[in-house]
């Protein structure tokens, strides 16, 4: 990071003095600021990335989507670190749809994967030293001195001689000067900002209950609508009869579009009274025979059949024939739904000559470009207005952006600006989960207990396939269904992990850590019973079997020293350790369990260590290893989406609840200072806890409950078997 | 017409009188802040306060509310010790739910200014966060409760 980089000149559109040169810059984040108070000339706009009012105000151009993770706080800390201004006067803008703004590795705008700090970092520090630098040389020409004797703090270049300029005097002058080739970095070891505890800045606004997400956009003569969805998925519209719902006071208009039958009117009420008077009949199609327990047999009967291979050393076949122990074991997970606390929702006005977008999205140039392919408007009209998420979890990344989708098909029909709200019910039933998995994995163990093989086969749909990513789908592996268990560290030998990739109906989705949500459930319980079965400690185990992974053993020692592993522990309590890396980031995780006589387990403490190389802001580091260990929870204790008779059996938060403040356990999460590439961190704190809660199961009372939910049934039922 | 008394003002309205109380706020009088999450009371983002308690506006016809004291997350003032304690703590991530779990601890201390940890399990327990706020949420009630201690009330 440090010292000369060459200015990469796409990164440095400079705009001029004006905004009206009409390049990127031009703001439109337009809909009602409940502020409204008007933003003082910001003449200074050196790069795509930020702008500096004469107030000496500070403007980030964000490019990723703030669903909580904390990105409209990191990303404007590396800009302002580098620039050197007055962090009491940034601000956050949502940027537009343009290529300046895409991802640097996925090719358009996107929020995801745990990338924003890796992939934006550099730039986003250049756009910073190239603005100071300006500024610093508009001081200097005022001045007639040397710039390279200026130096600058908290938005003002100070003098040798002690005279100072602030940045909002110095912002007209700046605009004219060059953008410089070149620019220096500041040394690490100077940072005031990075690395240090900054308070979020969107927390004011999501505290006074101004700040507007996608459901809370209004517009001028804007309508509401629901859709009538079909019950399974697959199905089609075979006819519908309004007549009822175009009775209800209030209801406008009822128009089929893809997704179902619209119904829309004045306010949200009347629209939902509208869609239950509906009597709609659909051909439901092959998909109406889907269950949850057919599902499982069919998985579980390919299983035992060789998929295509992700990962193969040495000669698994012959180590298993010769060995002197085999274990054995089959897991599966469910489907899950994310679930955020904002259902879906888009807003949109489509007019002839152009179309606005205002939702909650992590993928802007896939909502623009599915509104311009629906609307025909070419897509340099159709303008996206990123709001605050309430949750993504990776639901609103669907590569064929379903929800803004929907909405520009009914406002195409009805010719009005129109908001599209889904119930929760909606938001549940259609589709997008994680995907459920089926694995069997062998271990071959040598006289001494050494495992010798490791044979792990999985079956799942793939996420890719239906994605623009689909041609990443090499030799039948789609990497995302198998990270986490083709890259397993582990110093086994001989290593075959292969896949089964079958196809259903359920659209599923990257799922708040994707294929590890699943596959560290399954590596770390296996690795556990591999532990207790040769009369191993669990992390005795680990620490053999991870030589030569520095990181690993450095999280897993960290977080079982912490947690007191090895010492005894208070009568009913079991205590398990896991440990994933996973986005570039490396997790242990120690959980604490009780489990009740009805077999409900309680979770009372978690302690986590987190390396995620070098970090920008700590406290988002733990907030985000609370919040990653929180949601792995709900999938460990609660979390399943089932089907019979190919309708999605849950509904609402009562049949797929969420962990709750009264079951949260203490937290305490360790950070290992490292100075390596910063790694992701809105996703690695999840994969640990289900293994970690599992295995503290089995030490508490010798039951594996190799199935998540881990619901107090199947914990009786391993208990009396164990 | 139906006359609501919300955050210190009267306001009429004109809605059928089943209309949920969430509805009438966020569509009628602009009041965004109180959240649609669940529809059927069960996760607390609509909350709000009617005569001080914790009410899931989702559920409750706004004809009932004539004659009550409706508080939403815009009518807590910006000083307001939880509101404070909230940005101290950084408790919110996405945000969609915090305004009903601000709502709920405000009601909580009201009633009880130093809240046992059970206490706070109880008052605060069905007001569901995806993010996993919660630890924060239960540390910035005690902040707010050690406070109000150190103030000598």
């Amino acid at each position: 990071m440090n010292g000369i980089i060459k200015l990469d000149r796409r990164y440095l559109l400079k705009t001029g003095v004006a905004l009206g040169g009409g390049l990127v810059l031009a703001c439109y984040f337009s809909f009602p600021s409940p502020a409204g108070a008007a933003e003082p000339p910001a003449p200074f706009a050196p790069n795509a990335f930020l702008r500096v009012g004469t107030d000496g105000s500070v403007t980030i151009i964000n490019n990723k989507s703030e669903m909580g993770q904390g990105v409209y706080t990191a990303l404007p800390m590396i800009v302002a670190e580098e620039l050197d201004c007055d962090w009491q006067k940034v601000r956050v803008e949502a940027a537009p749809v343009a290529p300046i703004y895409n991802h640097t590795l996925f090719g358009s705008q996107v929020t995801g994967g745990s990338t924003s700090v890796r992939t934006e970092w550099q730039r986003l520090a250049q756009a910073g030293a190239a603005a100071r630098a300006m500024l610093v040389a508009a001081a200097a020409q005022t001045w007639k001195a040397d710039p390279a004797a200026c130096r600058t703090a908290k938005g003002q270049v100070i003098h040798p001689d002690g005279r100072r300029l602030s940045y909002g005097d110095l912002a007209a002058k700046a605009a004219k000067l060059p953008v410089p080739a070149e620019v220096k970095l500041k040394d690490p070891t100077k940072y005031t900002l990075i690395g240090h505890p900054v308070h979020r800045l969107d927390s004011p606004a999501k505290v006074n209950g101004s700040a507007i997400f996608g459901i809370d956009v209004q517009l001028p003569g804007m309508l509401v609508a629901v859709i009538a969805r079909p019950p399974v998925f697959g199905a089609t519209l075979k006819e519908f009869d309004d007549k009822k719902a175009k009775a209800v006071p209030g209801v406008k208009a009822v128009v089929a579009v893809p997704a179902g039958v619209a119904v829309v009117a004045e306010r949200f009420r009347p629209a939902l009274q509208g869609r239950d008077a509906l009597q709609v009949e659909w051909d439901e199609g092959p998909g109406a025979t889907l269950s949850t327990d057919g599902l499982r047999r069919q998985y579980a009967a390919l299983a035992r059949t060789p998929g295509a291979p992700a990962r193969r050393e040495g000669d698994v076949a012959a180590a298993l024939a010769r060995a002197a122990k085999t274990l054995e074991a089959e897991y599966e997970v469910p489907f899950l739904a994310h679930a955020p606390m904002e259902p879906l929702n888009c807003c949109v006005d489509l007019r002839p000559d152009g179309c606005d977008i205002y939702t909650g999205t992590q993928m802007q140039t896939g909502a623009r470009d599915t509104a311009a392919r629906i609307s025909g408007l070419p897509p340099e009209q159709v303008r996206v207005h990123t709001t605050y998420l309430g949750g993504g979890f990776g639901r609103r990344a669907t590569p064929n952006s379903d929800f803004v989708a929907e909405a520009v098909q009914v406002a195409k029909a009805i010719g009005k600006p129109v908001k599209v709200i889904r119930t929760r019910e909606d938001d549940m039933r259609a589709g997008y989960y994680r995907p459920f998995w089926y694995d069997r994995i062998t271990a071959g163990l040598d006289a001494k207990g050494g495992v010798e093989s490791w044979r792990h086969t999985i079956v799942g749909q793939s996420i890719m396939a239906s994605t623009a990513f689909a041609g990443s789908i090499k030799d039948g592996i789609d990497d995302t269904s198998v990270e986490g268990a083709s890259d397993i560290p582990y110093a086994f030998p001989n290593i075959l992990v292969d896949l089964h990739t079958p196809t259903l109906p359920v659209p599923v989705l990257w799922w708040r850590s994707v294929g590890h949500s699943h596959t560290a459930f399954v590596v770390e319980s296996f690795l556990d019973e591999v532990a207790h079965a040769t009369g191993r400690d669990p992390l005795d185990l680990r620490r053999t079997l991870l030589a030569g992974h520095p990181r690993h053993l450095g999280v897993l020692e960290l977080a079982a020293r912490k947690a007191g592993w090895g010492k005894p522990l208070s009568p009913g309590r079991g205590m398990g350790i896991a440990v994933n890396a996973s986005f570039g980031s490396f997790v242990a995780q120690v959980a604490e369990i009780s489990v009740s006589k009805s077999g409900a387990i309680r979770v009372h403490r978690v302690v986590c260590a987190v390396d995620c190389g070098r970090i920008v802001n700590p406290d988002t580091i733990a907030a985000q290893m609370e919040s990653g260990i929180i949601f792995g929870l709900t999938a460990a204790l609660y979390g399943a989406i089932t089907f019979k008779d190919g309708r999605v059996e849950q509904g609402n938060f009562d049949d797929y609840p969420l962990l709750r403040l009264d079951e949260t356990p203490q937290i305490d999460v360790h950070l290992v200072p490292s100075s390596e590439d910063p790694g992701g961190i809105g996703e690695p704190g999840v994969p640990p806890i289900a293994p970690a809660v599992a295995n503290a199961l089995f030490s508490l009372s010798g039951a594996r409950v190799r199935s998540l939910p881990l619901t107090p049934d199947k914990v009786l039922a391993a208990q009396a078997k164990g | 017409m139906i006359t609501l008394d919300v955050n210190g003002k009267k306001i009429e309205v004109s809605v059928a009188a089943d209309t949920p109380l969430l509805w009438v706020l966020r569509e009628e009088l602009q009041l965004t802040g109180t959240k649609f999450g669940c529809g059927e009371g069960i996760c607390g983002a609509c909350t709000v306060l009617v005569d001080g308690d914790p009410t899931r506006s989702c559920v409750t016809p706004v004809e009932t509310m004539q004659g009550r004291k409706i508080v939403t997350i815009e009518g807590l003032p910006d000083t307001h010790p939880v509101k404070r304690a909230w940005l101290e703590q950084e408790v919110s991530q996405c945000g969609y739910c915090q305004p009903g779990q601000i709502l709920a601890a405000a009601a909580l201390l009201q009633s009880r200014p130093a809240p046992t940890d059970t206490e706070i399990d109880s008052a605060m327990g069905d007001n569901l966060c995806r993010c996993g706020t919660y630890p924060r949420i239960r540390k910035a009630i005690h902040q707010v409760a050690s406070e109000t201690k150190g103030g000598g009330k």
